[in-house]
């Protein structure tokens, strides 16, 4: 009867942990590919400034102009409590962003302004590219440096 | 088991090396040594940069880098080191030292009363620091905010809480010679990676005696906060071009531009504000790494 219980309270926590891992699932892979849509207008433009592709203001411009969607996207719904990579598989999401989230905001309101500054000089010339595109760097290396679990 | 006898014993055998007093004694500078030199802050403000001191020595999360207030905490199979206050503070901080107080603390390991530092401070590294820098680096933290935040202590149990043991530590595996071979190219990025910016206290793994094991040298290692790994530098791991890594020290994005977490982050932030000329010596350094 005891192991019957204790079977019985295993499993539970284990089907427990699963269902509450799936509420999560679309919220991570969102907020997870939005930073891939980042990575891949970044490095449009990195492989620009850097002279490994020729530059093209259209290219450029369309790129910078992606990042800004991104940071338009509303985060609140991407980070739900408890998604956070103490509590659930799949992140590097640190708890520490729940414990400060104004700080956190504060951040990403400093990720939107330098991408604004880049959008508005993406156009201009290659030149404009690697100053524009090392400061947005800089805002996403601070919110990494506190809020990311290392892999 | 034989692992776990090995952690047992060899601690053991260290602190009854300990009782060799020679051994274990601190040993110091010469005082004549730095007499000749005077310190250019302006020059120690990049070697102050390039060794990475405000990583660990600032408040986490603080804004301001050049308050080395202390107190970020550094756990470890030992116990949990928390980094000092070195601000300008004439009591809580380093602002009482001398020059000569300095060099001992940073080049051996020593403190002002003759006690040994236990080696989560990186001297071990920056044994290998010119006495040009030195000085330069002394002359420059002087400018510095001073804070009057008390240095919080090690959470260090037995055996490891007996200093003198660290002596007999040092005896086996402090070292003032460069790992690496390095041509007049490579010596730069050498001086940089293994010197100042002390890389290898995280990128290469360490002994039961948490000492540095240079055969494996950059070969990555467990990450000392307990999550994840620090990622290996060595060729038959890291296949970044030398371009690659000049552009990752300086703005932190990956060739997947991804971009620098975790203390990484505070490294390349340091790694940024240094010319391009020294980025791409450590990067040549590391594209010259021997596979482990």
């Amino acid at each position: 009867m005891k192991t019957f219980i204790a079977l019985a309270a295993a499993t539970a926590t284990v089907l427990g942990t699963a269902a509450y891992a799936q509420d999560f699932k679309m919220p991570v892979q969102a907020r997870q590919g939005q930073f891939a849509v980042l990575a891949i207008n970044l490095g449009i433009l990195g492989g620009m400034a850097r002279g490994a592709t020729e530059y093209d203001a259209e290219a450029a411009q369309a790129a910078a102009d992606s990042i800004v969607a991104v940071t338009m996207i509303n985060q609140g719904p991407l980070w739900p409590e408890g998604s956070d990579s103490m509590s659930i598989d799949g992140t590097r999401a640190e708890p520490a962003i729940w414990e400060n989230l104004p700080d956190v905001l504060s951040k990403f309101g400093d990720l939107t302004m330098a991408a604004q500054e880049l959008q508005a000089v993406a156009g201009t010339g290659q030149e404009a590219i690697g100053p524009a595109l090392g400061k947005l760097g800089g805002t996403c290396k601070a919110c990494h440096d506190n809020y990311r679990t290392p892999e | 088991m034989l692992r776990k006898l090995l952690m047992l014993a060899i601690p053991a055998a260290v602190i009854a090396a300990g009782i060799g007093l020679w051994v274990t004694a601190p040993s110091t500078v010469e005082a004549a040594r730095f007499e000749a030199l005077s310190g250019d802050a302006a020059r120690g403000e990049t070697v102050f940069t390039a060794s990475g001191c405000a990583s660990c020595h600032t408040v986490k999360g603080s804004e301001d880098k050049l308050v080395l207030a202390g107190g970020q905490a550094f756990a470890s199979d030992f116990g949990t080191f928390y980094a000092p206050n070195i601000s300008s503070h004439p009591e809580e901080g380093i602002g009482g030292w001398s020059q000569i107080a300095f060099a001992n603390a940073v080049l051996r390991g020593v403190s002002p009363e003759g006690q040994h530092y236990y080696p989560a401070f990186p001297y071990t590294s920056y044994v290998r620091m010119t006495d040009a820098d030195l000085v330069d680096l002394w002359a420059y933290m002087q400018t510095l905010p001073a804070d009057a935040t008390p240095s919080k202590p090690h959470d260090v149990g037995f055996p490891f809480n007996i200093r003198r043991s660290v002596g007999g530590w040092k005896f086996l595996f402090m070292d003032d010679g460069f790992v690496t071979e390095a041509d007049s190219e490579l010596e730069r990025g050498r001086y940089l990676v293994e010197a100042l910016a002390h890389c290898a206290e995280c990128h290469t793994p360490r002994n039961a005696l948490g000492a540095l094991d240079t055969a494996r040298w950059m070969a990555g290692a467990p990450n000392p906060s307990g999550q994840g790994t620090i990622p290996p530098l060595t060729p038959d791991k890291l296949d970044w071009s030398a371009d690659d890594i000049a552009y990752y020290l300086e703005t932190g994005f990956t060739p997947e531009y991804d971009s620098a977490g975790g203390h990484m982050a505070a490294v390349i932030d340091n790694f940024s504000k240094l010319g391009p000329e020294d980025r791409a010596a450590v990067a040549a350094y590391v594209k010259a790494l021997p596979a482990p």
